[in-house]
This record gives C-alpha cells, structure tokens and sequence, in this order.
C-alpha cells in the first residue's frame, strides 16, 4: 500500500489508521468511553475551548456595547466604516416605499412575512430584500431536527430547564419561556402547511434525541429538515404574492428626526446601484456569522453568513449581546478538502457512531455538550497528537460511521442520513463501510441583537428575530432549538411589526446615525480602511487578489 | 498550497483557460481562478441547489451538470453555470385543492408530454428517479412521487434538459404539499398539545419556573430523569 495512492476515497496512510479503527471495532461495540464529571468538563473547557482564549478577544471600543468582550473579527467590523457616505445617498427619492421591510429571507424572514400577511398586510405592502436567492440560508442547511415538547412524557417546563441548562443559565428567561410554550403551535402550523415530517403510520411523530435533551422531542425530515420546511414557506411566500428583491442587500438602516428605524439603504449586488426603502416597520432576519471564520475555522454557514445585521442594528443603536460566545459544532467534516467544515451532523453520534483516535482508540464519551465535545477533539489533535493528518496540514479524529450499521441494522445510514451519504459518495468515501474525519467546525452565533418578548429591538421601529438575536439561547444554543427558534420569532416578529406599521408615522429620512456612527469611530481613534456590512466573504485566490486594478 | 503538493488543473470557465489545484471544487477553483460569486452560490454544501453547473470533458461529447460545491475538478473541463431557471412559478391555494395527481396535471398539463427519454433522471446531481416520478404522476401515485424526490433541492438541471418543458422541481414541490397536507395523518399528540397550551394548563407551572432562582433551577436541571 503507498502512502500517497487514493484507495476509496482514502490515502494510503489514512487506511492504515482505520485498519486500527476496524481491530478495536468489535471491542468498543461493547464499551462507551464514560461521561466527563463537571469539573473535569470545566478543566476541558478552560484549556482547550476556542472561546476560552483569552487573546482571541477584545472589549468594543464605541456604541452601546463599549467595553464588551467579543471576537476580533466581529470588533474590527463594529469598528469599521460604513460602505456608502451619507452624502453620496438621496433619501429624497424614495424607490420603494412600503409597510413592512424585512432584511434577510431565510426561515425567519419568510416566516415573518407569511404572519404579517395572516395578520392584514398586504402582500404588496410588504418587501423582503435578500442578498442570495430567496431561501439559500442557514435556514436551508439544517438536517437534524427542531424541537417541541409535544408527547405526552414531555411539556413546555422540561423543554424550559433544557433550553436554561444548554445555555448555562444565561439565557433571557422570558425568551425561553416563549419559545418552549409556542413550539408545538409552530410545528402544527407546519404540518398545516404540509411539511413533511417523519411520522408513524399513525401519525405519531418519530421524535429522537439531541445533545442536551431530557426527553426525545427533535422532529425531522429525513436529514434535510431545513429543506423541507424551507421550501414550503418559500412556495407559500410566492403563491401570497409577496415581493421580494434577490440579489439585494441592506447596507444601512434609516431613521428620521424622532430617530425610530424607517427602512434601509439598498444595494444591488449586480449593479451596484442602491435603492432606498421606506418602511412604517423593519425587521432584521440576517441570521449569523459562520463566514467571519473566527479563529480561523472554517464553517458550516452559507455563503452570506456575514454579520450583517449586527452591524446595522448597532449603528442605530441597539444593543447586543453574548456575541462572546461562538458555538463550535464538534463534528465538521475534514477530510476531503472539497467538504471541509461542512456538517456532519450530531445524528451520527445519536445513531452510535464513536469518535475515536488515530490508533482506534475512544477518548471521549460520544454525546457530551458540544463544547465540551469539541474540546475533546481538539485535545486529541493537538495536545496528545493523536489526530489523522490530512494532505492540507489539517487534523482530525475519526468518526466511526460503520457501528451505525452494525448497531442499527443494515441500510440504516441510507435510510436515517441521505445527504450525509451522498456528500462522502461523491468523493468515493462509503460511510457505511469506513469511517469519516471530523474535527471542530465553526457553526452558530449564540449571542445577537437584544429584543424582547414581543420581537421588538432596543430601537423604536426595529424588530428581530432569528440568529441575528441574542438571549433565547444565552451562551449556549441546543440543537433543535434554532429552527425552532426563527419559527417562533419569526410569527411574534411578524404579527407584532404588521400592527405597528398600522400606528406608526415616519418622518423625515435620514443617515445621521451613520454621520454620528463615524465621528465616535473617529473620536475613539480607529483610524482604518476597514468597510462593513461585507455582504460577502472574499475567497478570490491571492496571487489574483494581489495583482487586481481597480480601473472600472 | 505549493504548486508542487498539488497538481494543477486547466478549466474553462466560460471558454476561458485557467490553472487551478486539482483537488478543488468547482467552486472553489472558479474563487481560486479569481471571480468573486454573486448568483450560482448560496449553502456551499449541497442543499440549496443554486450553483448548477454544466459542463463537458476533453474528448467526450457527453453534456454532464452537477453542483459546483460538490463536483471535484476535471483536467481539460469546460464550464459554465446555470444561474437562474427561467421559469413562471404558477400560484396555488394549497387550502382549496385536492390530493390527487389529476390537481397536479392540471396545473402542469405539460406533463402529459413526457417522451420517457430519461434525460432527466441523467441529469440529476441528486440522483433522483425524475422520469419515473413524472410516471409516477401520471399513474396517480402521489405518494410514490413524494418519496421520489423528497432529496429534491430544485437546482433545475432536469428541467433545462427536459424535451417537454416540464419544471419538474414545481410540480414536485406541489406534490410534496399536497401530500403532506391531506395525505398524511395530523399528528394526535400535537394537536392536544396545542390545545392544552392555549387553555393556559402549563401557564401556574411555568411561572414558577420563572420565578426561581437560578440554583433550585439548576437542581431541578441536575435531577431530571433523562428518557431512555
Ligand atoms: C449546516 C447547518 C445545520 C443546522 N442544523 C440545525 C438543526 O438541525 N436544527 C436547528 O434547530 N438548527 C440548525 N441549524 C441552525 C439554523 O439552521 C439557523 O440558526 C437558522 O436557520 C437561522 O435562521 P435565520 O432565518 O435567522 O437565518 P438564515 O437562515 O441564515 O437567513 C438569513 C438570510 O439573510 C440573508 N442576509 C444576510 N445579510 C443580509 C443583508 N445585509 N441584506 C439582505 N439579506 C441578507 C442571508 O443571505 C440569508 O439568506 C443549522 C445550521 C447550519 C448552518
Ligand atoms: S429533480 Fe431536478 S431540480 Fe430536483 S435535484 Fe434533481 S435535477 Fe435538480
Ligand atoms: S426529460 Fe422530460 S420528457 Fe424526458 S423523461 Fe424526463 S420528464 Fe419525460
Ligand atoms: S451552493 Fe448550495 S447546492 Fe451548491
């Protein structure tokens, strides 16, 4: 065997290693690596948990959340200047003058549009502006599931503790009380809608597991959960003939004298032209920030996951929180390089299947917390260097898919986990016969924009809801939590921004918080090129980007 | 990466020669080759199906389309992106239909035109059996076309090949909704639920919850039973 030949999927070197893997397979069928004590879990963390870093943070310099503690990457974007000068903007012609402008159309932007249609706005009156096609989000990505308590073994207060635990007892407690007590009533409303989900013969909901629940409450469709639901709302969004705007993204808010939000600066990604657009109410669904790679780690976000929102939000005021706390999902994909950070979702482990190390060993129990799950992989790889090196310099541990089959039953994998099965396939790798490598992926942004119960931000005229939002989850999302999440916001966003559209009187449109943005960026003496919202991230090979001329 | 490690590739992007490391995605190798995506990218990972691709190899005159964030470059392959599918998207009530595949037809008579040619199904990057779906349709088996194509992620490939002009991923999507919605059976416990919600039956309980402080949460927390 040459170390370097390609034998399904796997260089030469790799299938030495799960030859180890297969020698301790039958053993480990017997045996699961026991649960870390919580001090043992605290030590992990501290030591080997990106967010534990101390150096990979700073406190923000200027607005409402000067002095908090958050990535680099996301302070160098609070401290960086707006993309358009205020003065190069006519707010005088307005290019589309609506009742409800949402930002951002992925399942909350959609959901909230479909409410505030059920609530009275019509169609016309409401605009969804979305930097990709409608629905290519987040939103879309998600396999494994969402979360209600709907068995009777379950109810809203167990789904409450686990929601409270997951995020450490951090969380904005009248969030979480709504969003346990609404999700059963979101998920009719899906089925009413005719989303798919698995059930028993008898109509029963096939419910499972997910890290961190007490009871089996994470609903599915297949592993393309988010797909299913996503292009429901999608086809419902159209058939009410509500308008969106593809290829669009929002730059900066606007305000008028009484400094309460009235629409946005738009941009046309294609044109480059931008368009003004006058809302009674705003809302932000922008979802996250997988795609600043904070700490360098790739990512299992879409394209247009870039922060976007908060950096609006923030200029006109609202405050934020938690965005200290970076969700690292355990096990992305890292190997082939074509996949690399992609999901791979925690239903694997869920089904049985372990991570174990280079020699074959289990060094982790395979469901602990996500970060304390990460930390482990993280520790295996770099302080004990066990971990597999990939041909990119990248390292990673063994997820050992076939125990699936074995445990589960034969045609288990095709069945419970489609997408994951073909995503290996297409680069020879048969996850049913060999195992895959994982390692920590960047995955979700727990902390946001503040709002309240009823979706409203700390600025008059500005709703949120979706991952762009900060509290429902505090410091620590659970799996399952998210979709649900924009499900239950997204309607309380909806309804709420449709009836005060009805009350609310805009004045006269304005940039001075961008004006005034730029003076305390100034005054706080940030002298620097950077730009932001970046809409997009860059990925241009550098040798191009080194040598581009700016003429037209 | 050393150009050494990795052995290049040369693509056409749009008739134009590039040199890019072999291991790449399409994707990737179009951002290595140095254009910056707008449309023709959305998940990155195989789920949104905006980043269809065509393209042709040196010396074979087959057409293949797949996702370029999935699809590993080829030496001498010649690309171009599908950006956007042409197509009306025909408005529905789904409240006021019925199930039946003769609803579906009715909105997308062209279905009626099917060759069997089986371009389809070769088209797809998902592997889904499209023509058979399509037959599926038109033998009234709503359900079968639901399983079918439930890994359907309307990235259009099917459809621009397609002899007869069918958008086969609207006449899925229709299928999928219709069959969710009146095939399958509400699920008992969810309703009850719902209802028990409304009633307010949780309301006293979760209020206490509320109120307490953070360390009994915590012990109630530590001392749920976990279900096996
Ligand atoms: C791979 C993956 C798997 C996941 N699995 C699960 C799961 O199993 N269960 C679960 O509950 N959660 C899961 N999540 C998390 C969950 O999917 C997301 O948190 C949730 O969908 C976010 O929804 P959203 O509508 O807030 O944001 P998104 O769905 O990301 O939508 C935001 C949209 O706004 C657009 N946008 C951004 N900036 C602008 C701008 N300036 N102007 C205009 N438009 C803009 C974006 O392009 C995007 O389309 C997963 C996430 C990923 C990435
Ligand atoms: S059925 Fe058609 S639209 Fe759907 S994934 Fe296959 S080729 Fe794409
Ligand atoms: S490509 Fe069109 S005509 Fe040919 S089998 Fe498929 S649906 Fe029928
Ligand atoms: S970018 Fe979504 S499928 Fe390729």
């Amino acid at each position: 065997m040459k170390k370097t030949e390609i034998i399904e999927g796997y260089l030469g070197y790799m299938r030495e290693s799960i030859e180890a893997v297969e020698k301790t397979r039958a053993k480990r069928l017997k045996e699961t690596f026991p649960l870390m004590s919580l001090e043992e879990r605290e030590k992990i963390l501290k030591k080997f948990h990106p967010d534990y870093k101390e150096e990979a943070k700073r406190p923000a310099k200027v607005g409402p959340n000067k002095g908090d503690l958050m990535p680099h990457e996301v302070a160098d974007l609070l401290e960086a200047y707006p993309l358009a000068k205020p003065k190069d903007i006519d707010l005088s012609k307005v290019d589309f003058d609506v009742d409800i402008l949402i930002i951002g159309g992925g399942g909350a932007g959609m959901t909230a549009a479909l409410w505030a249609n059920y609530t009275g706005a019509n169609a016309e009156t409401i605009l969804i502006v979305q930097k990709l096609r409608l629905g290519d989000s987040n939103s879309i990505m998600s396999q494994g599931g969402v979360q209600a308590a709907d068995k009777p073994n379950d109810g809203p207060g167990l789904h409450y503790l686990d929601v409270m635990g997951g995020g450490h007892f951090t969380n904005d407690k009248k969030l979480a009380r709504r969003l346990v007590s609404d999700a059963p009533m979101l998920i009719k409303w899906h089925e009413d809608l005719g989303v798919i989900y698995d059930k028993e013969s008898d109509g029963t909901m096939v419910t499972i597991h997910g890290g961190g629940t007490c009871r089996k409450r994470m609903h599915s469709a297949r592993d393309y959960t988010g797909l299913e639901i996503v292009r429901s709302l999608k086809d419902e969004v159209l058939n009410k003939n509500i308008s969106v705007l593809e290829f669009t993204s929002a730059v900066e808010l606007l305000t008028d004298e009484q400094k309460q939000v009235a629409g946005a600066v738009l941009y046309n990604m294609e044109t480059q032209e931008y368009y003004v657009a006058k809302a009674k109410s705003t809302i932000l669904t922008t979802g996250g920030f997988g795609r600043l790679h904070i700490q360098g780690f790739p990512t299992t976000n879409h394209y247009g996951a870039t922060a976007d929102g908060i950096i609006l939000a923030y200029r006109v005021g609202a405050k934020l929180r938690d965005l200290d706390a970076v969700q690292y999902h355990p096990t992305g994909a890292a190997y082939p390089e074509q996949i690399v950070g992609l999901l791979v979702t925690e239903k694997v482990r869920g089904l049985g299947a372990q991570p174990v190390n280079k020699n074959g060993e289990q060094f982790v129990y395979p469901r602990e917390p996500r970060d304390v799950e990460a930390s482990a992989i993280i520790r295996e790889c770099y302080k004990r260097n066990n971990g597999i090196e990939t041909p990119t310099g990248m390292k990673g541990v063994w997820l050992d898919s076939p125990m699936i089959e074995i445990l589960q039953g034969e045609g288990t994998i095709a069945k419970k986990l489609p997408a994951m099965l073909r995503q290996y396939k297409r680069f020879d790798i048969d996850m049913t016969q060999d195992p895959i490598l994982v390692f920590p992926t960047l995955h979700f942004q727990n902390g946001g924009v503040i709002v309240k119960e009823n979706a409203e931000t700390t600025v008059q005229g500005l709703f949120a809801a979706g991952e762009v939002t900060g509290g429902t989850h505090g410091k620590n999302r659970l799996m399952g939590n998210s979709i649900l999440d924009y499900s239950v916001f997204g309607r309380i966003a909806g309804i709420n921004a449709a009836k005060y559209a009805k009350k609310a009187k805009i004045g006269k449109l304005t940039l001075n918080h961008v004006t005034k943005y730029k003076k305390m960026l100034k005054e706080a003496g940030i002298e620097t090129d950077r730009k932001a919202p970046i809409l997009l991230p860059e990925y241009r090979g550098e040798k191009v980007l080194s040598r581009t001329l700016e003429i037209f | 990466m050393s150009e050494e490690k990795n052995p290049m590739a040369t693509i056409y992007i749009m008739g134009k020669a590039y040199k890019v490391p072999n291991t790449l995605t399409i994707m990737k190798a179009i951002e290595y080759a140095g254009y910056r995506f707008i449309r023709s990218c959305g998940c990155r990972g195989g789920f949104c199906g905006s980043c269809t691709t065509f393209y042709r190899v040196k010396n074979d005159y087959k057409l293949y389309v797949d996702l370029a964030c999935q699809k590993r470059v080829e030496d001498e392959m010649y690309i171009v992106q599908l950006p956007f599918m042409p197509a009306e998207k025909p408005k529905w009530d789904i409240d006021k239909m019925k199930p039946t595949t003769d609803e579906v037809i009715r909105v997308f008579p062209e279905i009626a035109r099917c060759l069997s040619c089986n371009v389809c199904t070769e088209a797809c990057p998902q592997d889904i059996e499209v023509m058979r779906a399509i037959q599926a349709l038109r033998r009234g088996d709503l359900e079968d076309v639901v399983n079918l194509t439930f890994d359907c992620i309307s990235c259009g490939a099917c459809s621009i090949r397609c002899p007869a002009e069918i958008t086969h991923y609207q006449v899925f999507q229709l299928a999928r909704r219709l069959h969710g919605k009146y095939e399958t059976i509400p699920a008992k416990h969810l309703m009850e639920r719902v209802k028990e919600i409304e009633k307010g039956n949780f309301d006293d309980k979760m209020s206490k919850l509320m109120d307490m402080n953070v360390e009994k949460l915590k012990q109630l927390y530590k001392k749920r039973e976990i279900e096996k």
